[in-house]
């Protein structure tokens, strides 16, 4: 019985695995014919355009590079804008030895033989099918030189893109920054993707700081490209399955600056080494951000050769270096406002307080006096005279009363010592002495200690401290806003580059530094003193119609460079004391505060405070009729 | 004189093929089936050395994996399938602690966890599972009789979803979902009730659905699997991504034509226009290469294997021969099709190499040894019913 059941079983089951297996075979074969119907669809029916596709032509995806945003000054008036121009362009995965094309290249002057390790270590930064510029803006010239050996240069073409262009030039240049080829450690940082088809980046100032307002997205379109992988044009059924999308340009950027006010103080300072930072008090606004000397940013987005870049590097006067942000010297005079006021909240001295000035000051058991830097002798004089004529004595006594904890607690309410914040890279913080700074910047113990003497000199803003000429606008700003902060700004608002929809930039408040109206009061009064009468920069206010209060300062020098020889003549030149003035007018509702730098201009009213008396001038009154011709009337009063 | 020696080439040729059969017979091979394994595998060498741009050093390392594949193929096919069977529930097991040790300690290969180190060799513990689930499966229902009764079927089921769900967490989406069909094909034949079989279709023909979505789809899996779903359904989605390996695959395959551009004249492949073409879009190359004739005559030795596979499963014995046999040759199947299919745009992108023919990976071993397998479980017939 269990034999004949298991025997039926065993029939019945390779009966029903006869029939799934058979099933199976049928599915196999159902489903291979409908395989090689696909098969025969793409390779039959549609032969034809598959072929053509391939053959003559291939489907690429090409980026669309977006345009880079406008940068404006207030008033409308175009600083960067973006212009055609023909560049050079070199597909690596076309070309077959990208060394021996460049060499090429460079044999027909069209590259610079300099250039080749830096392009070759761009283009193998690059992906293989992404086209990287060799050349960024040829002549006419140029472009005849090179149709003539195109067929020499496979991937290598002319293509039209937007470069950036700078219509005023070297004006304002540290304040804009440039463009610039990206380079290898950009693609380090970038979003590729975000990136294919562009061939400039911000490389400084806004247009690196703004980069990822300014730059947009970029969009793709399919193209056909022939076998040697140019980009053809052709009619007819192959084109309607091309898609794009659109690039999304970037976006404007509007600033607080006002390029006619800036054109006054470049030109005042122009043959100079200097700087000059304009601000408005009463929301941080940047009027104006002078470096002289500058440079042509226009010569980035050209391309420099490596010799032009190094002739620009290694200029004893430093273009490339933004002396308004990351120059620092030593303020001297012009902090002694700030200093008067510690003196003042801490109630160490009344705004009445009287010193008998003889010249010197003394300190018990150090033998050597300390003198009054421009020598002098001022007699009685009280706080506001005090500032006004700039009286070391009153200040080396103040300093030591107050001790350097007090000083450098108050003064960091100031800004100084830490970067103010701008909108902007690389700004440099500067240095506001400190025992626990003296503790960590020097090793050896014996410099670890902070001397009292130390606190005498930092009294009248010389010995270890630093500032840039942006913290010093930015302290003053904050005596000429009777104690209300903000961090600086360039950028007033974004426009959209899609909607032309305009989003202003609030301003932004920083902590307020405290202290009784009576007491900026005083100070004021101190740097008003100092126009007027017998104050150190009286010369400066005359025929003024505002008021104004200042401050003139003298530093010693500290150059900016490290180990260079230069001749006996420029080291006499260079070792003279640079010149600083500190302004804000009017003084009854300061509208504009500038600080001014002019390295080795000798005392502070006289380099100094004429330039900010014409930036003053030039904010408040506008332009002079003499000067009609210089500034554009566009460019207005600044209002 | 002349007729003598045609007779004596004739009895010649006869005894070579006779003494053939009878080595092939004893070293337990089948002759058949290893022709066409070989013409595939010969006819993937010439493609290869044409698709990786005349590289004599990938076309050798491929023959050096094909080697090691007939020594898998020679070794298994001389172990009688009582061995395989008593092996099977040990070798499933194998195969789940070490999915569960690649979950933990796994190395990571292309922000997937599928590779085991082991110092000497790197291989992917779900490569075992292709065989090992069948394996199970069969030696199971060895006993139990055919149709599987309700309960037996649940065991079944639970056999299936531990090892492909391990594999899909991986993620591997491409070899879970091959696994799993590998389980589901051996339910089929062991003749499972079209009335199960049906709904349990219509699952995975929502779960399809479900995953064809992207949000939808993104809830549950990794955004890559979701993405290569997406792009079966609307290839210029994204223009670089996924899609990108269809279009070219597709204009290379139709570019082709009947007779093809000649071996190493395909411009897509050669150009490097097509993704991957040493590897999952080899098919292509073949198709770009030497056309609509190309592309059936290998589908033609394809069907000739699986045919002369599930032919040698019908002849088989026992439950356990038989059902493996068949599945074994039916997943051969599935590979060939999930392959041709994704290359030629009628599937997803799902990462499943050409059988015998894709450059690299362990798939090659694997399949040899499927193949030794179905060759013992063929020639390990008693010649006299018992």
């Amino acid at each position: 019985m269990n034999t004949r059941f298991r025997i039926k079983d065993h029939w019945a089951e390779q009966r029903m695995f006869l029939r799934r297996t058979l099933t199976a075979g049928g599915l196999v074969l159902a489903l291979l014919c409908l395989l090689l119907a696909r098969l025969v669809q793409l390779q039959v029916v549609r032969y034809d355009y598959y072929a053509q596709l391939s053959q003559g032509n291939r489907v690429r995806i090409e980026p669309i590079p977006p345009s880079r945003g406008l940068i404006l000054d207030r008033n409308g008036v175009v600083l960067a804008e973006n212009i055609p121009a023909y560049q050079l362009e070199l597909t690596a995965e076309q070309t077959p030895d990208a060394q021996a094309a460049l060499e090429g290249l460079s044999a027909l002057g069209l590259v610079t033989t300099e250039d080749i390790p830096q392009l070759l270590r761009t283009i193998g930064s690059r992906r293989s099918f992404e086209s990287v510029p060799v050349s960024l803006r040829m002549s006419e010239e140029e472009i005849a030189l090179f149709a003539v050996h195109r067929h020499d240069f496979p991937g290598v073409d002319i293509r039209t893109r937007l470069t950036r262009r700078y219509p005023l030039g070297a004006t304002a240049v540290h304040a804009l920054g440039y463009v610039g080829a990206i380079s290898e450690q950009d693609m380090a940082r970038i979003d590729r993707d975000v990136y294919a088809g562009t061939s400039l980046i911000g490389k400084l100032g806004l247009e690196a700081g703004y980069e990822g307002q300014l730059h947009g997205k970029p969009g793709y379109r399919q193209v056909l490209v022939n076998a040697q992988g140019r980009q053809i044009d052709r009619e007819g059924a192959l084109q309607a399955g091309l898609s794009s999308s659109p690039a999304t340009p970037g976006n404007d950027l509007v600033l607080t600056l006002d390029i006619g006010v800036q054109r006054v103080a470049e030109e005042e300072l122009a043959g100079k080494r200097g700087a000059a930072v304009a601000l408005d008090p009463r929301d941080g606004s940047v009027i104006a951000l002078v470096s002289m000397p500058g440079f042509d940013p226009n010569l980035f987005g050209r391309g420099l050769t490596v010799a032009e870049y190094d002739q620009l590097r290694n200029n004893i006067d430093r273009p490339l270096i933004n002396r308004s942000l990351r120059g620092f010297y030593p303020p001297g005079s012009t902090i002694k406002p700030e200093i008067a006021l510690a003196g003042l909240t801490y109630g160490v001295i009344d705004a009445h307080h009287q010193i008998t000035c003889h010249g010197q000051w003394r300190m018990p058991g150090v033998r050597r006096p300390w003198t009054e830097g421009r020598g002098g002798v001022h007699g009685k004089v009280d706080l506001i005279e005090a500032i006004g004529r700039s009286c070391d004595v009153y200040f080396y006594g103040l300093a030591d009363t107050l001790n350097v904890d007090r000083l450098s607690t108050f003064l960091a309410g100031f800004g100084f010592g830490q970067v103010t914040g701008i909108d902007m890279p690389g700004e440099k913080s500067g240095v506001l002495p400190s025992r626990e700074w003296k503790r960590q910047h020097y090793s050896q113990p014996q410099d670890k200690v902070w001397f009292p003497g130390e606190t005498v000199n930092f009294g009248i803003g010389q010995g270890y401290m630093t500032v840039t000429p942006l913290q010093l606008a930015h302290a003053t700003s904050i005596v000429a806003a009777r104690g209300k902060r903000f961090a600086p700004r360039l950028a007033a608002g974004i426009r959209d580059g899609q909607t032309g929809e305009m989003i202003g930039l609030p301003a932004r408040p920083l902590p307020q530094v405290q202290a009784e109206p009576a007491q900026w009061r005083t100070v004021i009064q101190g740097m008003q003193a100092a126009m007027t009468g017998r104050g150190t920069a009286q010369a400066a206010a005359e025929g003024a119609t505002y008021s104004i209060a200042g401050k003139t300062g003298t530093a010693q020098v500290i150059s900016i460079e490290q180990g260079e020889t230069y001749d006996e003549k420029t080291i006499a030149e260079r070792k003279r004391d640079h010149s600083w003035f500190v302004a804000f007018a009017p003084v009854e509702s300061p509208r504009i505060v500038v600080a001014v730098l002019v390295e080795n201009g000798g005392f502070g009213a006289s380099a100094a405070a004429p330039v900010a008396r014409r930036i003053l001038d030039a904010y408040l009154v506008g332009p002079q009729p003499a000067d009609a011709n210089s500034v554009q009337s566009d460019s207005g009063t600044g209002e | 004189m002349h007729l003598g020696n045609v007779n004596m080439q004739g009895s010649t040729t006869r005894r070579t093929l006779t003494y053939s059969a009878r080595l092939l017979g004893r070293l337990h091979l089948d002759g058949p089936l290893l022709i066409g394994i070989g013409a595939i595998a010969m006819l993937g060498l010439l493609i290869l050395y044409s698709s990786s741009g005349q590289n004599m050093g990938v076309a050798r390392g491929q023959g050096y994996r094909l080697i090691m594949g007939l020594v898998a193929l020679l070794t298994l096919a001389q172990v009688a399938p009582k061995y395989l069977r008593m092996a099977a529930p040990w070798l499933y097991g194998l195969g789940i602690v070490l999915l569960l040790v690649v979950e933990i300690v796994g190395d990571f290969g292309k922000g997937a966890q599928r590779w085991l180190d082991l110092g000497v060799i790197r291989f992917q513990p779900s490569e075992i599972m292709k065989l090992a689930l069948p394996m199970l499966c069969a030696w199971y229902l060895h006993d139990r009789g055919l149709p599987p009764k309700p309960m037996t079927m649940l065991a079944l089921l639970a056999f299936i979803i531990v090892p492909v769900g391990l594999v899909m967490v991986q993620p591997d989406l491409g070899t879970g979902l091959l696994i799993a069909a590998s389980g589901f094909l051996l339910l089929f034949l062991a003749g499972l009730r079209w009335r199960i079989m049906l709904p349990l279709l219509a699952v995975a023909i929502v779960g399809t659905w479900f995953v064809s979505d992207f949000s939808r789809c993104t809830s549950v899996f990794h955004d890559y699997q979701c993405r290569r779903v997406q792009t079966l359904i609307d290839p210029t989605t994204d223009p670089l991504g996924a899609g990108y390996h269809t279009i070219q695959g597709t204009i290379a395959i139709g570019s082709g034509g009947v007779y093809g551009k000649g071996w190493m004249n395909g411009s897509q492949a050669q150009l490097e226009f097509l993704p991957e073409r040493s590897t999952d879009f080899i098919f292509a190359v073949i198709g770009e290469e030497f056309g609509l004739l190309g592309l059936a005559l290998l589908l033609g030795l394809y069907l000739f294997v699986i045919g002369r596979g599930l032919f040698m499963a019908l002849q088989c014995q026992d439950t356990f021969a038989r059902l493996l046999a068949g599945t074994l040759s039916l997943t051969f199947f599935v590979y060939v099709f999930v392959n041709a299919g994704m290359v030629s745009g009628l599937l997803p992108v799902v990462g499943v190499p050409l059988p015998l023919v894709s450059y690299g990976g362990t798939s090659m071993v694997t399949l040899m040894a499927s193949f030794g397998i179905l060759m013992s479980l063929h020639s390990h017939r008693k010649l006299i019913g018992s």
